[in-house]
């Protein structure tokens, strides 16, 4: 038997036992307890909203999010399509397949346990594929960091009255920035109330086409209300935000003046023939919950990251 | 925009009548969750619903539920999914079934519009995400058809003040959808203008 093959049969370490465990407590926590920045936009958006069925969407929000607290229940009834994004150091003493392996299992064990919904079906013949786990699933971004030895991991459960509304367009060199803006206002428009707006509109530019999206889908996993450390690109940011709440679309494209809480865009550098633009929307129910864990196994829950 | 309570399923079309796009319903009595698969059997395979739709408000859902016995079940949390998937079942809804009233989120594209007007009905518009408190609204699962089709099956459930939903398109061809949707792209227009 060959060294490699003795790893592969040996039982989980202790430290993918408890990121494990830190993956199967994210993803509940992440469903029940919303981040204090998107409590702050609701209410933001509730005290200017100005149309009759905009206010009754937000004060409905606003009670839901009371109620799911004081039951500790979970905020919305779709539990999503569980993905995470994880900043592994170095130094790091659990190579990425083995957190991989913990991230499936801690999403598997926080669905039996709960118990939660499960989402998870083969693409072709719709037939459930586990506890929220599949071929591929869950999905996970991964960034590698120099001299640390640390793990965040940021549970993201995407729903998928949002994740339909997802859009791409290789809009060529000549449509400019104009034809990015134009992409993304009609996008948020064509979607009306079925996203369940008012959420974060992420944009991904540049890249290639996967890569607009995956970038877009990293817009929205940022606290609400960053900005990109691009100046030229928070500027974009700021102007598409405006834009989005001039359309009138409202809360639940009843109508009304919050049709978006947010515009976070990310961006990668491009070939000089190529002006990809993606759109990925995230419902107002923008879950997400982190941890810190430590090369010792320590581990500090972030509601907030 | 007025304020109204309703109890379901109704027997006077009246009731429905007097709604208006952007009013606001409470709702009482029973109303039934149905969603695509549900559907699909009824109108494309052809198999009669088990129960009595006449005057039925329904609810598009697929809840969680924990089971406790034979066809019997704890709500744990039910909420509401995107309507506009099942546009095409809402005429024959109507006509074959008498459904007044259709409840989900999102809204419905325009081709609902002239059915509903024509059968008296109306669509409802929830809050999309607000499960926790549509969990509450909701007193007990009373009865479950077609478990096969676990969770998209026909439920039927007993509320109380479930709510408050808005009208989105009443049974006189107006659609609160249509009108937001129209005025959003002449404001696209403005806006393309000034780039």
């Amino acid at each position: 038997m060959s060294v490699q093959e003795m790893n592969l049969a040996a039982p989980p370490s202790p430290l993918q036992e408890i990121v494990t465990e830190t993956a199967s407590h994210l993803y509940v926590w992440a469903l029940k307890d919303i981040p204090q920045d998107l409590r702050d936009a609701l209410s933001d958006a509730r005290a200017r909203e100005t149309s009759v069925p905009g206010r009754r969407v937000l004060e409905t929000i606003h009670r839901n999010i009371n109620v799911a607290d004081s039951e500790r229940n979970l905020v919305c009834q779709d539990t999503g399509i569980a993905v995470y994004h994880c900043r592994v150091g170095e130094g790091f003493p659990l190579h990425p397949t083995r957190i991989y392996e913990a991230l499936r299992d801690g999403t598997a064990r926080a669905t039996l346990e709960h118990p939660l919904r499960s989402n998870a079906v083969h693409t072709l013949t719709r037939e459930n594929t586990g506890p929220n786990i599949g071929h591929r699933l869950p999905i996970v971004h991964w960034e590698f960091i120099a001299d640390w030895d640390g793990l965040d991991v940021k549970c993201v459960p995407k729903g998928s009255g949002s994740e339909n509304m997802s859009f791409l367009k290789m809009c060529v060199p000549a449509d400019g920035v104009n034809g990015i803006k134009r992409f993304v206002l009609e996008s948020i428009v064509s979607s009306g109330g079925k996203p369940c707006p008012p959420g974060i509109v992420g944009v991904g530019i540049g890249g290639s086409a996967d890569y607009a999206m995956y970038l877009a889908k990293e817009a929205i996993m940022r606290p609400i209300g960053t900005r990109n450390d691009d100046p030229l690109v928070a500027a974009l940011e700021d102007e598409l935000y405006a834009l989005l709440n001039e359309t009138g679309i409202g809360p639940m494209g009843l109508g009304g003046d919050v049709t978006v809480l947010q515009c976070h865009i990310e961006h990668a550098d491009t070939h000089m023939t190529l002006n990809p633009v993606a759109v990925n929307y995230q419902c107002w129910a923008a879950r997400r919950a982190s941890a810190h864990v430590t090369a010792a196994g320590a581990v500090d829950y972030d509601r907030e990251a | 925009m007025a304020s109204h309570e309703l109890s379901f399923p109704v027997t006077d079309p009246g009731e429905i009548l007097k709604l208006r796009v952007g009013d606001e319903v409470t709702v009482q009595g029973h109303i039934l969750g149905i969603r695509d698969r549900t559907q699909i059997r009824i109108f494309d395979q052809g198999v009669e619903p088990p129960m009595d739709l006449a005057g039925a408000f329904l609810l598009h859902t697929a809840p969680n539920v924990r089971k406790l016995g034979p066809g019997r079940y704890e709500k744990l949390c039910i909420g509401t999914t995107t309507s506009a998937r099942m546009v095409r079942f809402t005429e024959p809804l109507g006509e074959r079934y008498g459904v007044r009233a259709i409840c989900g989120k999102g809204g419905f594209p325009d081709e609902a519009i002239e059915p509903m007007a024509r059968l008296g009905m109306v669509y409802f518009a929830i809050v999309g995400g607000a499960a926790a408190l549509e969990t509450t609204q909701i007193e007990e699962i009373e009865e479950v058809f077609w478990e096969e089709l676990m969770p998209e099956c026909l439920w039927k459930f007993r509320v109380k003040d479930f709510g408050p939903l808005t009208v989105g398109i009443d049974a006189h061809g107006n659609s609160l959808y249509h009108d937001v949707q129209a005025a959003a792209n002449e404001k696209l227009k403005e806006i393309f203008a000034r780039f």
